[in-house]
């Protein structure tokens, strides 16, 4: 098939907006999208410092690469998580990417910072490696902005994404998380705005700009991905949308314009009070914060264990390092 | 046609159709891969040629908690 704007080969369809474009006409379509996104929802505003969360899978490499080819000026933030092999590729892609463009990045390793990486830190308290991933990435992405002077924390975060994590929440009615779902959250005291520019971007569209930008990203998954329920609410979505095109952006579109308002005013929906946690200062609705408690819970059985010395106190605060862009 | 699947599989099927067909025979569904041939992208309709080599790239990732 031919690219709409030229006489060229297609090289990416979008079936859902009845479009074909070659590469040229693809990477500027993407683009000048991402920008429309962002200003459609205030998403990054004048005097803002934004921070992109970096895993060097394609999304978040991607991401960085259009807010800087917009004009932003986006420092990136690495989490090494210690899953063997697969984690340090990442942190090579990851120094790769921001050495080449000469882009800022600030890298944090938790095994460095706490002892233990993800492996150990499922281990020790018993809980699946996802879980304690997923809270303590989302803990320092606010941690490392609240310290560094970022106010808006960036995600690569996708349509299939945000399709899939509406599908679970609908499929038990969650009710609580159902109104706090959507391409932006506010910022509060103590937390950074979160923003996702890419949420109306389908996965294939994400990797058709990283493979015709030519970005070496880690193709590989993490391996505790496997069986994650994620992928199945993916696969269920992507074979309604192979019959009808548009069920991804339709379900999640419609449900932020006319299904949230409602929900959240059904539901008395009000902005919970936030604390200061007693461990780290972090914002927390308890008193002690989930990461802390987690942490400190780890912390117990991994003594026990003998993972870690008797000794050795949990300090919350994340061992941040400045990877110039010569290093890495 | 030579087809590199996601997970280092190394298929040989038959080529001289649209790559949908090709797609279809290997129990692939077209949204969630990219398919390359050299260093261009494929759309579903083009016709792969009996001396080719597609690779299909995975295009889904998964499981991480929040960042993607």
């Amino acid at each position: 098939m031919r690219c709409r704007k030229c006489t060229q080969n297609a090289q990416v369809e979008l079936r859902r907006h009845g479009l074909a474009l070659c590469a040229a006409h693809y990477l500027e379509w993407f683009e000048a999208q991402t920008a429309r996104a962002i200003r459609r929802h205030k998403m990054i505003r004048e005097g803002d410092r934004v921070l992109v969360a970096i895993s060097g899978g394609k999304d978040s490499l991607a991401l960085w690469e259009v807010l800087t080819r917009l004009g932003y000026e986006a420092t990136g933030l690495h989490i090494q998580l210690g899953i063997g092999e697969y984690s340090e590729r990442a942190y090579e892609v990851t120094t790769r990417f921001a050495r080449e463009r000469g882009l800022p990045l600030i890298v944090v390793d938790l095994a460095e910072s706490y002892g233990l990486g993800v492996p150990e830190l499922s281990l020790a308290t018993g809980r699946v490696a996802c879980s304690g991933c997923g809270l303590s990435k989302r803990y320092l992405m606010n941690e490392v902005a609240r310290e560094e002077g970022f106010n808006v924390v960036a995600t690569g975060h996708n349509l299939d994404d945000e399709a899939a994590v509406l599908l679970g929440n609908v499929l038990r009615w969650q009710t609580d998380a159902l109104p706090r779902q959507g391409p932006v959250l506010p910022e509060r005291e103590g937390l950074a705005r979160r923003i996702k520019p890419f949420y109306l971007f389908t996965e294939r569209e994400v990797a058709s700009y990283a493979l015709l930008r030519r970005i070496a990203y880690q193709h590989e998954e993490c391996p505790n991905a496997t069986g994650a329920k994620s992928l199945l609410y993916k696969e269920a979505l992507n074979r309604l949308e192979e019959r009808m095109p548009g069920t991804k952006q339709a379900f999640l579109e419609q449900f932020l314009k006319k299904i949230q308002p409602i929900l959240a005013e059904g539901l008395g929906a009000q902005e919970v009070a936030l604390k200061e946690c007693e461990r780290c200062g972090a914002p927390t609705t308890g008193e002690t914060c989930a990461f802390c408690r987690l942490w400190d819970q780890a912390y117990r059985r991994a003594k026990k264990r003998k993972l870690l010395p008797e000794s050795r106190a949990f300090e919350p605060r994340p061992r941040a390092r400045r990877v110039a862009p010569e290093e890495g | 046609m030579i087809v590199r699947a996601p997970e280092k599989r190394e298929l040989e099927v038959a080529g001289n159709r649209p790559l949908e067909e090709v797609l279809a025979e290997l129990g692939i569904n077209p949204e969630t891969v990219v398919v390359v041939r050299g260093e261009e992208l494929l759309t579903r309709d083009t016709r792969v040629r009996e001396e080719d080599t597609i690779e299909v790239i995975s295009a889904i990732s998964g499981g991480h908690g929040a960042l993607p």
